[in-house]
This record gives structure tokens, C-alpha cells and sequence, in this order.
């Protein structure tokens, strides 16, 4: 039988406030980041534009596609190199005409410049008014989400492991976005639809330790044993399902990373750093919490069942 | 071999005989069919949503409106002044004021307005729109810009189209394969209101002091043929309407005797009186053709019409001519719409984005069955058959509910893959711990899908709530990610819980002294 991780006795909550430390230094870093940078970079669907997508039958680079567009007053555009050096990408902000007006502009600079032949193979256009409608969207999306996800977790278990659940959901949602913004890769709705995948994915890990923990509870303490050993002996014993499920998955999003094609290499690259931050997340971040909230709130409680929680085994 | 089982295999044929029958590329009959549609974004094409300019409709309300006051008063001898005030008003100016008493008679027949103030002394009487008729107008707008974008999208020939109403004041057009997305987004757009104007021969159009009250200047283009060159002629011409495209029952493409297209008009009975009536009275004066504002032509009247056709000509291509002919047919729309989104996607990167898919769904398919087969061995094998039954009930379900594969539908699709198996690593780990407990093989695949399944509840119900959620909100193609993670999800509660069950049972059904487990 082959076998990972099995029969493990890792002290997970003991390395807590390491835990704590680093993820707090990650979420400060992608904060930092996105503010440093004034903001995410959205990409049409969310800042309103044309792109164009046009692909040439022999390679050319990227200067003397700036220059020809140069030419027609489309210079202000952001050209980008989509996939190889004979596909790009090039995107005009919101404001600087119709798209008839635009692609005509374009493809006659592209034609005067004597580059070689070319097809233009996605034309996009969002107005500003859809794109404002589509970030009001996204933002409820991801709190309809997290509030869905919310309700249902304090109803399966208690209103402790719910905001748990949500605090490490949260980690991984502004890691994963933190990630993005560094890789200079850009908000569009195919990175949201990844986020929410994160919000549905990354909890279910959460889930299944919490119901080990609940399951152990259950039974109720050994004589000596404390709920941080329950709780360690849970993650322990979910410990393998939680990894090779997360592999199986970062399998298929590396698959899809490296053969989706430029259009879902952004999701993909979102997914790949989420489900990595979610398994670690559940591990060493959604049980501690509920560890140190139940600690504390019993510490509040004088007289209470001090002797159970013992907490920290020793720090 | 127990009762229960036996009924759970044929619960578990019949899912793979329906689905079978569901995704197979021929009918009963044998004839070719899609049993899947596909998005925008495999298959190439356009979408659009405009929005409907509310305000701008009720402007023209008032424009038409002003002129059949204008008309109604001149029929009582009364001249007079109407001008479109603000966005709901009119203004009446009598050009004398003794006339005030019987205006206001005249006009007590425009029920759609209200008396907002008159001055008798300066014959003057300012009217507002009613409340009620302003709203009926507006909600009125956008089904009837429905109707006749659905009717020329019709005639310009799309197949499968879909034209729905979004929100308030939205049209979503999408149509799948189109080879000419601007001239298509052209004649979709186009407001195409027709009116005939008299040209003010008098005034010369391009002088400096502007043109006199109630003249206006309107442009027309004029094409070299030899050198296609355009340039914009000035057109000075009567501000009163005196025929509209309302009152056309045809519009077709003819071809002059030199080869050039023009598009023929033929008015209905009301239209054919009065164009014959228009005619009669300013032979050898110009009547302007104007379309949306622009002059098409102005040709010079050299007799009364009696028989209601008219020709537009103005240096068409043959398919600007028989756009024109389809937009007049179908009537104007009474809300002008300007073009809020558009995504065209190319047939050739389509067929990329449908190969790419492809190679992703079989090389993540391939990568998690070897992983389940050398990491569970025969355990691990059971679980890949249900993968392969939870795709096909995936593909099923979504030709079942007529549901559209996108790209991130596929992207959904491969995550799927992923996502199911964790119901079976779930499962799986679970037996192998009671196995190491010590319980015999039975009882081990028990306890192990007994206890997880509570588990596997939780977990399937997450992912739908954001799924669904994702489904409210996202649009397009990201919808479609939604439809597919969601289905993947739901059936992967048949296939990796149920389905696994019943091969489990068969395989260790009876061996109840079996010490071994391939898990």
C-alpha cells in the first residue's frame, strides 16, 4: 500500500504563532503591494476599453508594433505579447473612441507599416458604465460568497469555527490576490470566477478538519488530553485526505496553467497559488483560531474548564 | 447477489443509457446533431449589449408629437410655433394671439399632455407630458426595440441567435458565427428612422448667418465612383416632416438600368395618399430622403406619385442597399441604443481555444487517473471509472438543460476532475484508517462511507453556494464556469458516493473472511 502522511503526529498548533507571524506578513505584503501599486490592474472587463487580439503569419516584435501604431495616434495603447511573438494583445483605454473607430484606426496603421499579414481574432469592447457594473458585481459576488459560505459553516458547526472558516477564507482570498498583483497579472472575470472557485475550494479542507475535530469531541476527552490535542490529532488524521486532495487539484490547474492557452493562464495562475495557500491555511490557520478563541473565551469565564484547554501544549 | 443491489445497478445503467443517448452526436434517426451548444468564445461570433436611450426616446416622442400639433392647428387656420421645451414639454407659440381660444380647443384633443401654463394675452401655452404616459412610453421602448432587432437579426439571416432584454434598459444580442461583425453591429444599431423633408431652395446652405427659422441644414455623402472618394454635402431643407418610414409595407434592392443599387419603397395606403398628395403640390421642388439625420438623396419631384413607390439611391454597395432595405422593412426603433459591450472572438481562435480545452481535459484527466490507479491501486481504478462517468453525466446534463460550453466552462470542467476525486480520496483514507483499526475488509467499507458521508455533504455544499453565487453574478462566459462546476459537483455525489458503493459491493460482496483490500 502505498502511503504519505499517515500516522503522523505533527504538533501543528504549537508552531501557531509562527503560523500566525508569516501569514500575517504575507497578507501585509500583498496589501502593501496592491497600494503600492495604486490598485489592482483590472483589465477591461472592470476598467472599460477596447483590446484588440491580433495575430500575424510571422513573427514581429513589439517596438515595431509600437512604432506602426504610433502612426494612426493609437501609441497610448498597451501592447502586450500574447503567447508568442506572433500574437499580441493591444488595449486602448476607456475614452479614446468607438471601437469601429479604433480597430479602423489600427488596422490602418497596422496595414501602412508594412507588417506582415494579420487577423484580428477577438475584438472587446466594455463601456464604462458596464465595467462599473461589473465590479459591482464582482464585489458581491465575493461577499455573497464568503457570507453564503459563512451562514452555512456556523450553521454546521458553531458560529466560532463559521468565522474561523471565513478568517482563513479571507487569508487566502487576499494572498491569492496579493500573488497576482506581484506577478503583475490582472483583474478580470475569469481571475473572479477563480477567486470564488478558492472561496468554494479551500473551505471544503476547513470543513473536513472541522468535522475530525467535531467527530473527536464527540467522544469526548481522554483523561490528560487537551483540546489542543484534539485538535492536532484531527489534522493529523485529515492530514493526508487534505494533501492529496489539493494535489489532485494542483495537478489539474498546472495542466490547465500550461495548456489552457494565454486566455486562462490568469485563472489558472490565481488557482495554483490558492489551493496551495488553502491547504496551508486550514492546516495552520483555521484550527488555531478556533484553538485560541476557545482558549481565551474560557479564560474569560473564571473557574471555568481551565485544566481542559491547557492551551499552547507548553508555549 | 441482494435485492438492493440489484436495483442500484439498474439505476446506475439506466443513468449511463440516458446519458449516452443524451450526448451522442446522432439522433434516433441517425442525422447529425449538436447535442452541446457552444459559447461565443469557441465558436466565434458577437455580442453586444446596448443600451436603450430612454431619455433620447422620449425626445423623439415629443419631436413627432410637436409636428402633429403643428399639423392639427394649421388644419383650423392657426399658425403657430411648436418647439420641444426641456425633456417633457412642448411649447405652442400662436403667431397671433387672438387665435388662443380656439387653439386651446384644438389642443384639448392631445390627451396625452397637461396644460402646465398659458399666457392668453401672448398666445402662448406650454404643455407637459403626462406622468403616466411618459412611463408607459419608456417601458414600451425597450420591447419594442426587442421586436425589431429580433426581426432584422431574423432577416439578415443568424442562426440560433439570442436577443433578450438585461435589466432595465439593456439588449443582449448574441450571434454565434458571424462573419461581418461590424456590418452586422450596424444594422442592428441603426435607429432607422426615415423621413422625407422639402428642400429650401431659397437658402443656401452654407452661408455664414445660419439659416432662417424652421429651415435646418442636414448633410448627405456623395461618392466619387471614379476616385471613391466621399465628401459631405450641405442640404438645406424645411424642419417639417412631411412623410415617416411608419407609413412603409415594403422595402426591397433593385438595380438601375447602371448597375448601380438602389432600395425601393413602397408605401402602405395612408402613405401612398399622402405621398401622392406631397408630390402634387411641390412639383419641381427637391425632397430630401433623410435617414437617422443624414441625407440619402434629394431628388428633384417632377410629377405627382400616385402609385406610392419611391426610390432611395445614394451610392450604395449592394449590401449597404439590402441592409437598408432589411432596417426599413423592420421599422425604426423608437429609442435610439448605443453599444454599452462588445466581444467579437474570431472562428480561428475558437477553434484554438476548443483544441486547448481538449488538451487540458485529457492531460488533467490522465494525470489524476494515474494518480488514483498508483496511489489506490484497484480502489483507485473504480475511482477513475467514476470520473469518467461523472464527465459523461456532466456533458449530459448540460446538453439536458440546452446549457452553452465557454472556455471557463471547460476550465470548470477540468476543475471538476480535480474536485470529484476528493470525495473518493475522502472515502478512501477513511477506510484504510478503520482498516488499520483493525476491522475486517466489510466492515472497514462500511464504517469508511458511512462516516465520510456527512463529510462529503459539506464539502458538496460549499462549492455549490459559490458556484450558484457565481452563477447570479458573473456573466457570459463565467456562467458557464458556474453551470459545469456546479453540475461536476452534483454528480460526482452519484458517482463517487453511490456509484462507487455498488462497485464496492459487487467486488467484495459475500468475501466476508477477505483480509486484503487493493485501497
Amino acid at each position: 500500500m502505498l502511503q504519505i502522511l499517515v500516522n503522523t503526529h505533527f504538533d501543528f498548533v504549537r508552531w501557531r504563532r509562527w503560523a500566525y507571524l508569516i501569514s500575517g506578513v504575507a497578507i501585509a505584503l500583498s496589501l502593501a503591494h496592491i497600494a503600492y501599486q495604486g490598485g489592482l490592474r483590472y483589465g477591461i472587463d472592470f476598467a472599460g476599453g477596447t483590446l484588440m487580439q491580433i495575430r500575424f503569419e510571422q513573427p514581429i516584435t513589439v517596438n515595431a508594433l509600437r512604432q506602426a501604431l504610433g502612426r494612426v495616434q493609437a501609441g497610448e495603447s498597451v501592447i502586450q505579447e500574447f503567447g508568442d511573438a506572433q500574437e499580441y494583445l493591444i488595449r486602448v483605454p476607456v475614452g479614446s473612441g468607438s471601437l469601429d473607430d479604433i480597430s479602423k484606426r489600427v488596422d490602418g496603421g497596422l496595414r501602412q507599416a508594412g507588417l506582415p499579414g494579420f487577423e484580428v481574432r477577438r475584438l472587446e469592447f466594455v463601456g464604462p458604465q458596464v465595467g462599473r457594473d461589473l465590479q459591482w458585481d464582482a464585489v458581491q459576488a465575493v461577499l455573497w460568497g464568503m457570507a453564503g459560505i459563512l451562514v452555512y459553516t456556523a450553521f454546521r458547526f458553531d458560529f466560532k469555527g463559521g468565522v474561523a472558516a471565513i478568517l482563513a477564507l479571507m487569508h487566502d482570498v487576499i494572498i491569492s490576490v496579493g500573488a497576482m498583483s506581484l506577478a503583475h497579472r490582472e483583474m478580470s472575470l475569469p481571475v473572479l470566477a477563480a477567486l470564488l472557485t478558492i472561496v468554494g475550494f479551500s473551505i471544503n479542507d476547513t470543513i473536513v478538519t472541522f468535522d475530525r475535530i467535531r467527530e473527536n469531541r464527540g467522544r469526548g476527552l481522554r483523561k490528560g488530553e487537551t483540546l489542543a490535542d484534539v485538535i492536532n490529532a484531527a489534522i493529523n488524521q485529515t492530514l493526508s485526505r487534505t494533501v492529496l486532495t489539493s494535489l489532485t487539484v494542483f495537478l489539474v490547474v498546472a495542466v490547465l496553467f500550461v495548456f489552457g492557452g494565454e486566455v486562462l493562464r490568469d485563472f489558472a495562475f490565481v488557482l495554483l497559488v490558492g489551493v496551495v495557500v488553502g491547504t496551508y491555511s486550514t492546516i495552520f490557520v483555521a484550527a488555531p483560531i478556533v484553538l485560541d478563541w476557545e482558549a481565551w473565551s474560557q479564560r474569560r469565564q473564571p473557574g471555568g474548564k481551565k485544566a481542559v484547554v491547557k492551551v499552547g501544549a507548553g508555549r | 447477489m441482494p435485492r438492493y443491489l440489484w436495483l442500484r445497478i439498474v439505476v446506475v445503467l439506466a443513468v449511463i443509457v440516458a446519458s449516452v443517448i443524451l450526448v451522442s452526436p446522432r439522433d434516433w434517426r441517425g442525422q447529425p446533431r449538436q447535442p452541446i451548444n457552444l459559447g461565443l468564445d469557441l465558436q466565434g461570433g458577437i455580442h453586444l449589449v446596448l443600451g436603450v436611450d430612454l431619455d433620447k426616446g422620449i425626445e423623439n416622442v415629443l419631436d413627432r408629437m410637436a409636428g402633429d400639433l403643428r399639423t392639427a392647428l394649421q388644419r383650423k387656420g392657426i399658425g403657430a410655433q411648436v418647439t420641444r421645451q426641456g425633456r417633457a414639454g412642448l411649447t405652442v407659440q400662436l403667431a397671433s394671439a387672438q387665435a388662443f381660444p380656439d387653439a386651446q380647443r384644438a389642443l384639448a384633443d392631445f390627451t396625452e399632455f397637461d396644460t402646465r401654463a398659458q399666457d392668453a394675452a401672448a398666445g402662448r401655452i406650454e404643455l407637459a407630458l403626462k406622468e403616466k404616459v411618459i412611463t408607459d412610453r419608456r417601458n414600451s421602448f425597450v420591447d419594442q426595440g426587442l421586436k425589431v432587432i429580433r426581426n432584422r437579426v431574423d432577416q439578415f439571416g443568424v442562426a440560433e441567435p439570442t436577443i433578450q432584454k438585461q435589466g432595465d434598459n439593456r439588449i443582449l444580442v448574441q450571434l454565434p458565427g458571424v462573419q461581418d461583425p461590424a456590418r452586422a453591429k450596424a444594422l442592428i444599431g441603426k435607429t432607422a428612422v426615415l423621413e422625407f423633408k422639402l428642400v429650401d431652395d431659397q437658402v443656401d446652405p452654407t452661408r455664414s448667418e445660419g439659416v432662417p427659422a424652421g429651415t435646418e441644414v442636414l448633410y448627405g455623402r456623395r461618392v466619387d465612383t471614379r476616385t471613391k472618394t466621399e465628401t459631405r454635402v450641405p442640404y438645406a431643407v424645411r424642419k417639417e416632416t412631411l412623410l415617416t418610414g411608419d407609413l412603409i409595407s415594403d422595402a426591397s434592392v433593385r438595380v438601375s438600368d447602371v448597375g448601380e443599387p438602389y432600395v425601393s419603397v413602397t408605401f402602405d395606403s395612408v402613405g401612398a395618399r399622402l405621398f401622392g398628395e406631397v408630390t402634387e403640390k411641390n412639383v419641381g421642388k427637391s425632397l430630401a430622403i433623410v435617414l437617422d439625420g443624414n441625407v440619402h438623396s434629394a431628388p428633384v419631384i417632377r410629377e405627382r406619385i400616385p402609385s406610392g413607390q419611391a426610390q432611395i439611391s445614394g451610392g450604395f454597395t449592394f449590401e449597404e442597399a439590402s441592409d437598408l432595405a432589411i432596417v426599413l422593412r423592420t421599422g425604426a426603433l423608437q429609442a435610439p441604443v448605443q453599444v454599452l459591450e462588445e466581444r467579437t472572438v474570431g472562428p480561428s481562435l475558437g477553434a484554438d481555444s476548443i483544441r486547448k480545452g481538449v488538451i487540458s481535459t485529457l492531460a488533467g484527466a490522465l494525470a489524476v487517473f494515474l494518480f488514483m490507479v498508483i496511489y489506490y491501486r484497484l480502489s483507485g481504478a473504480i475511482a477513475d471509472l467514476a470520473l469518467v462517468l461523472n464527465l459523461l453525466i456532466l456533458l449530459a446534463a448540460m446538453a439536458w438543460f440546452q446549457a452553452t460550453l465557454t472556455l471557463p466552462g471547460i476550465a470548470g470542467i477540468v476543475l471538476t476532475i480535480g474536485m470529484a476525486v476528493d470525495t473518493n480520496i475522502l472515502i478512501f483514507e477513511r477506510i484504510r484508517e478503520e482498516f488499520r483499526l483493525g476491522k475486517t475488509v466489510r466492515a472497514a467499507i462500511d464504517a469508511g462511507f458511512r462516516r465520510a458521508f456527512t463529510t462529503v455533504i459539506d464539502t458538496h455544499v460549499t462549492v455549490v453556494v459559490s458556484g450558484a453565487i457565481l452563477y447570479q453574478f458573473g456573466t457570459g462566459p463565467v456562467k458557464g464556469f458556474a453551470v459545469s462546476l456546479m453540475i461536476g459537483i452534483v454528480a460526482s455525489l452519484f458517482t463517487a458516493v453511490f456509484f462507487t458503493r455498488v462497485v464496492f459491493d459487487l467486488i467484495y460482496m459475500g468475501r466476508r473472511r477477505l483480509q486484503t483490500l487493493s485501497i
